[in-house]
């Protein structure tokens, strides 16, 4: 199955551009200080707000820091966020998604009304309110990215385990004696992980998109920490003087969203079964 | 229903009182001067020295009655507030929620009848592009393009200064102009859902027995698609029409601060930037009632499309 969705997956060329990118993204933003030409926080009053020239290939900020290292560092937040907050979603999902689904009754009833008030909230709103009641920090914005996100794997995780708790081989297992607990997470669970699997790629490009949002918002990442939207936030301000404040990590946030996203759409056409029909 | 909107106000009191400080010590922050009486009847003022669940109950109450409580800000009405913000939002998601569904839905039918097509991945990548965008950036790009390289469109609020005085013609104009920027973007940004869901809900449908069958008996082509297989594809694009409004509604905080549009999202920011606990409560709840009462505008809505939920309630 797994080298079967591998071997579906690479034949999809968006797919595979993404991948790379992501691998790009990565190999940046772990070896950010090999490869900056400058460090980001170093702040040079002689060079502001310069174009994009040969030393400062994407330009100087306002306070004349090179841009092109701060999109680099940048590069370590935003994936930092992305599956940390993916991380916590997924557990949180997976977790209260197979309790529901598993024991039913009262329990049941309880997780999914709490999925149903979850979706009600314009989550923008419900993070910004969390995010500027207490201080905002990475930490927060990643758990608060993380606990919003965690209805639809929670739906997809009860609809997996209700019809994967009748089968057979479950049965077989409780026959054995098996625990609640081991046959939730060692014989259900590893069943339940594929489609699992397609939600979290989303949600890693989704919660990069939001954790840029909220520090373009100046709710996020605070300066001088660089972040692809904190570079924004301020560089808006200075759009109409230094469009390269505005376009480049614009760009950045766009290319690892969608590269996460073509991914995960790869991802979910692989393991949909009437797409391969002939295979 | 009942209970969903009692969990929305459990969230919404959690979520404020999560807050290290009272706000009445940022009140202190703000005016260092403000005498301890002051502070303290400050406090008073706003029950803040009452058990937790007592200021649960007694919010529930005010709640209920649709009292919002003061703004903190300038001491006004939540409600009367939320009431002149709301209408822009509302227009402005409206808007945008028609534009994704006469844009998106043909989009999804045209890639699900020739699913690998060159046609169908350039429109998946298109979708997709809106989907993974930050729209504040694009937002931005926009702004600068249209707004001030070019000139063709105001960058920003929702009329130009004098529209009160032009003639209706005119200002409707001016209306239109000021909205396409922000509602297109908006738009864009909630595409890839909607068409990707008609796509697969299409190709699905297509592969029924029934549409080998209405081919077999000889029928055209158009014919097979638009009265067999659309009407039953687009059933359930009805419900998620419900399930879009959070996520629009949420996005009118980003659009709204750089449009510059007095919405209820910028309302909210600038609560959020002042920590004006009541109005962020009261537009938390607002927004999520809206939700709510679009989910079941769509319940309605596929009750009154699909003949078969009639008959067959517990499906």
């Amino acid at each position: 199955m797994f080298k079967l969705i591998i071997k579906r997956v690479l034949k999809n060329k968006l797919a595979v551009a993404g991948l790379t990118f992501i691998f790009i993204v990565f190999f940046i933003a772990i070896f950010a200080n090999n490869i900056a030409p400058y460090d980001p926080y170093k702040i040079n009053v002689y060079k502001v707000l310069e174009p994009p020239s040969k030393e400062h290939i994407l330009g100087t900020d306002e306070l004349g820091r090179d841009v092109l290292s701060r999109i680099i560092y940048g590069a370590r937040v935003s994936l930092k966020v992305g599956f940390i907050a993916m991380g916590i979603a997924i557990l949180t999902g997976t977790i209260l998604g197979a309790i529901a689904g598993y024991y039913r009754g009262f329990i049941d009833t309880i997780i999914m009304r709490l999925v149903d008030v979850m979706l009600a909230f314009p989550t923008l709103f419900l993070i910004l309110a969390v995010v500027a009641v207490l201080e905002p920090s990475i930490y927060i914005i990643m758990v608060v990215i993380g606990l919003t996100g965690w209805m639809d794997v929670a739906r997809l995780v009860r609809a997996e385990v209700l019809s994967l708790k009748e089968r057979e081989f479950v049965l077989a297992a409780r026959a054995m004696g098996a625990s609640s607990g081991r046959i939730i997470f060692i014989h259900i669970l590893p069943n339940a992980i594929y489609p699992v699997i397609v939600a979290a790629t989303f949600s890693v490009g989704g919660a990069i998109l939001i954790e840029s949002g909220l520090s373009f918002l100046g709710l996020g990442i605070q300066p001088p920490e660089p972040s692809w939207g904190g570079i924004l936030s301020v560089g808006k301000d200075y759009i109409t003087v230094a469009w390269w404040m505005s376009l480049f990590p614009g760009i950045a946030i766009f290319l690892t969203v969608l590269s996460f996203n073509l991914l995960g759409e790869a991802l979910r056409d692989a393991l949909d079964p009437k797409q391969w029909a002939e295979d | 229903m009942i209970p969903i909107l009692f969990g929305i106000t459990l969230i919404c009191f959690v979520v404020i009182n999560l807050a290290p400080g009272s706000p009445a010590s940022f009140t202190e922050e703000l005016s260092p001067k403000a005498s301890p009486e002051a502070v303290e009847a400050l406090i008073k003022l706003y029950g803040l020295d009452k058990p937790i669940h007592e200021r649960y109950l007694n919010w529930l109450r005010m709640v209920v009655t649709l009292d919002l409580g003061k703004s903190f800000v300038d001491g006004r009405d939540v409600q009367e507030k939320i009431k002149e913000r709301l209408p822009i939002t509302l227009t402005l998601n409206l808007l945008s929620l028609f534009l994704i569904l006469i844009i998106s839905i043909p989009i999804g039918i045209y890639s699900a009848l020739k699913p690998g097509s060159i046609f169908d991945r350039a429109l998946t990548v298109f979708v997709f592009t809106g989907f993974s965008i930050p729209t504040f950036w694009l937002a931005l790009l926009a702004m600068i393009i249209f707004g001030v390289n070019l000139g063709w469109l105001p960058i920003s609020g929702i009329q130009s200064i004098g529209n009160e005085n032009m003639p209706f013609l005119q200002r409707l104009l001016d209306w239109i102009k000021h909205l396409i920027l922000p509602v297109t973007i908006m738009s864009f940004a909630g595409l890839a859902g909607m068409s990707r869901y008609t796509r697969s809900s299409m190709l699905e449908v297509l592969r029924q027995d029934f549409i080998r069958t209405a081919r077999a008996k000889g029928l055209p082509e158009k014919v097979v698609i638009v009265r067999h297989a659309l009407r039953n594809a687009l059933l359930p694009v009805v419900t998620l029409l419900g399930l879009a409004i959070p996520g629009l509604i949420g996005g009118s905080v980003i659009f709204e601060s750089i449009f510059s549009i007095p919405g209820m999202g910028q309302l909210f920011y600038a609560s959020a930037m002042a920590r004006d606990y009541p109005t962020i409560m009261g537009i938390l709840i607002i927004g999520a009632f809206l939700t709510l009462i679009g989910n079941l505008l769509a319940d309605i809505a596929y009750f009154i499309i699909d003949p078969r939920i009639r008959v067959k309630r517990d499906v």
